[in-house]
């Protein structure tokens, strides 16, 4: 899977859906037949709703970030009308907060792409299944989705931290979620890749700062946050907004704004928020004396 | 990449490099070790992992690879405790070793036979894991694939042998490579196969007849749990 590009063309030559595409080039590259990979992506998200579950049902807390998804759900009861964001995105926000903060308490996640951003395609996943009741197999393609648009960015750009920075991560998470909620909607292919150029426009540069090395802060509030991001390309995009710049090259762009990135600020907690005087505070406290 | 991968591993947190990466570092290197009693385990961070073991529970992790768990396995996060209730014997100790990857570890196994075998091994990102020494051997094992070495005194033959062994068991071998310490010393020789899964005791029983000069096999994979 290497090209969004290819993924597009694809499916207006064949007149197939994006997703048969993406389960297409799937069985080329693998090997294995369609009914096996629509098998394992179903094991994934299995794998996913049970996280999902877990972190809603417990109070976790990582070793700085206490347990805060809740207050979305209390605020959202308290004054729903009130609230600027549709009651969509703030349940993904909540489940993303709880799931990235089950990681952090060491629970049992999907890495989707990483474990630093396993928050955002499950709250944006499964608020659409509490809001808009999709079938199972309907999210489960959505999933496959998701995870073709993450296999182009991991062949053309990255999708670690360490390589360049929390675009590669959190953002990445969020293109590969706006793409699985176009394909929700049934939007026609090229609006799928309109949705990832537009994601990862907004979050280019985004850096990978994280306080002590520990995956807790920023983490664990944008995967809460971006979300929100998600959600509006996919929006744009099916509103009919289209990205000037094909997503292929927006996702070379990436690749190429990491490459430039310093080390500083990828993923070494060596920069940014995570030296911040408060920031190194927090981390002497929380690792001192420990390894 | 395939999928499962960019969705994925299942894994328990925070990170799949310092977590999952460390815990399938660990059951490789049992997986080295094979099934004989073991004595005890070191293990000798190095790197990143040294550094920030506590905040990744990456002792736990490799602990809870070390007992057999998978990087999913929800047992991970009390391994600590789980060893000190089995009495396995680890040590953990921190070394700084020019040009070491920077998330890697070595481990020292002696069985209760006194026999003793070393194993470095790197977590290089995304829950993936390179094996990149076994015994004084410099070779590089993912294990994603059913892997078998083999100790053996360099003599001519032995790779002929191993490879007609497969021809006839009808196993394509998807990769191979071989090392020596020295002309006429001791070899070693990586195998790794195109099974979708672990093959059974008896291919490692083969391989071990298959030469005079094959002293052992070492398989590289590891049984049971759930995920790779």
């Amino acid at each position: 899977m290497r090209s969004l590009g290819d993924l597009v063309a694809l499916s207006n030559n064949s007149g197939c859906s994006f997703i048969e595409s993406v389960y297409q080039i799937e069985e080329q590259e693998t090997g294995h037949s369609v009914e096996t990979i629509r098998k394992d992506m179903e094991s994934r998200f299995d794998d996913m709703a049970l996280s999902v579950q877990e972190a809603l049902s417990g109070n976790w807390s990582g070793k700085i970030i206490k347990p805060e998804a809740e207050k979305i759900g209390t605020y959202v009861a308290s004054q729903n009308s009130e609230a600027f964001t549709s009651p969509y995105v703030l349940r993904a926000s909540q489940i993303a907060i709880a799931v990235a903060t089950y990681n952090a308490a060491m629970g049992r996640i999907v890495a989707a792409p990483t474990a630093g951003s396993c928050g955002i395609l499950p709250g944006l996943l499964f608020s659409y299944r509490d809001h808009f009741a999709s079938e199972k197999s309907e999210l489960v393609d959505a999933l496959t989705v998701a995870g073709a648009v993450g296999a182009v960015v991991a062949s053309r750009a990255t999708l670690a931290g360490a390589e360049g920075g929390c675009q590669a991560e959190c953002g990445a998470a969020a293109a590969m979620g706006a793409a699985a909620l176009v394909a929700l909607r049934e939007g026609a292919p090229d609006t799928i890749a309109h949705s990832v150029s537009l994601t990862f426009k907004s979050v280019l540069g985004l850096v990978c700062d994280p306080i002590g090395g520990l995956v807790e802060s920023p983490c664990i509030k944008r995967n809460g946050l971006l979300v929100s991001v998600a959600a509006l390309a996919a929006d744009m995009a099916l509103a009919g907004i289209k990205s000037i710049l094909p997503a292929d090259e927006v996702i070379d762009a990436m690749g190429q704004v990491g490459r430039a990135m310093p080390e500083t600020l990828r993923e070494t907690a060596r920069g940014g928020l995570a030296v911040t005087p408060t920031a190194r505070r927090l981390a002497s406290e929380v690792l001192h004396g420990r390894w | 990449m395939p999928l499962t991968e960019i969705i994925g591993p299942v894994m328990i947190g925070p990170s799949s490099s310092h977590t999952a990466g460390a815990a399938r570092l660990g059951r490789l290197a049992l997986a080295c070790w094979g099934e004989d009693p073991l004595e005890s385990v070191e293990i000798f961070l190095r790197g990143s992992f040294a550094y920030t073991s506590y905040g990744h529970g990456t002792d736990r992790a490799l602990v809870a690879g070390l007992l057999g768990m998978a990087p999913d396995d929800m047992r991970l996060r009390n391994a600590l405790s789980i060893a000190k209730e089995l009495q396995f014997n680890y040590r953990f100790d921190v070394e700084e070793v020019d040009g070491a990857h920077p998330n890697s570890a070595r481990f020292v196994f002696t069985g209760k036979d006194n026999r003793t075998l070393e194993v470095i091994g790197a977590s290089i990102g995304g829950g993936a894991v390179e094996l990149q020494e076994i015994d004084g051997f410099k070779v590089s094992v993912s294990g994603e694939l059913p892997s078998l070495i083999t100790i053996h005194r360099d003599t001519h033959g032995v790779v002929a042998a191993i490879t007609k062994l497969f021809a006839e068991m009808e196993i394509n071998i998807a990769t191979l490579s071989l090392y020596r310490k020295s002309k006429g010393g001791m070899a070693s020789l990586v195998i790794e196969l195109d099974l979708p899964s672990p093959p059974d005791d008896s291919v490692k029983q083969a391989m071990e007849r298959a030469h005079p000069s094959i002293i052992r096999v070492l398989p590289l994979y590891a049984r049971g749990g759930t995920s790779k």
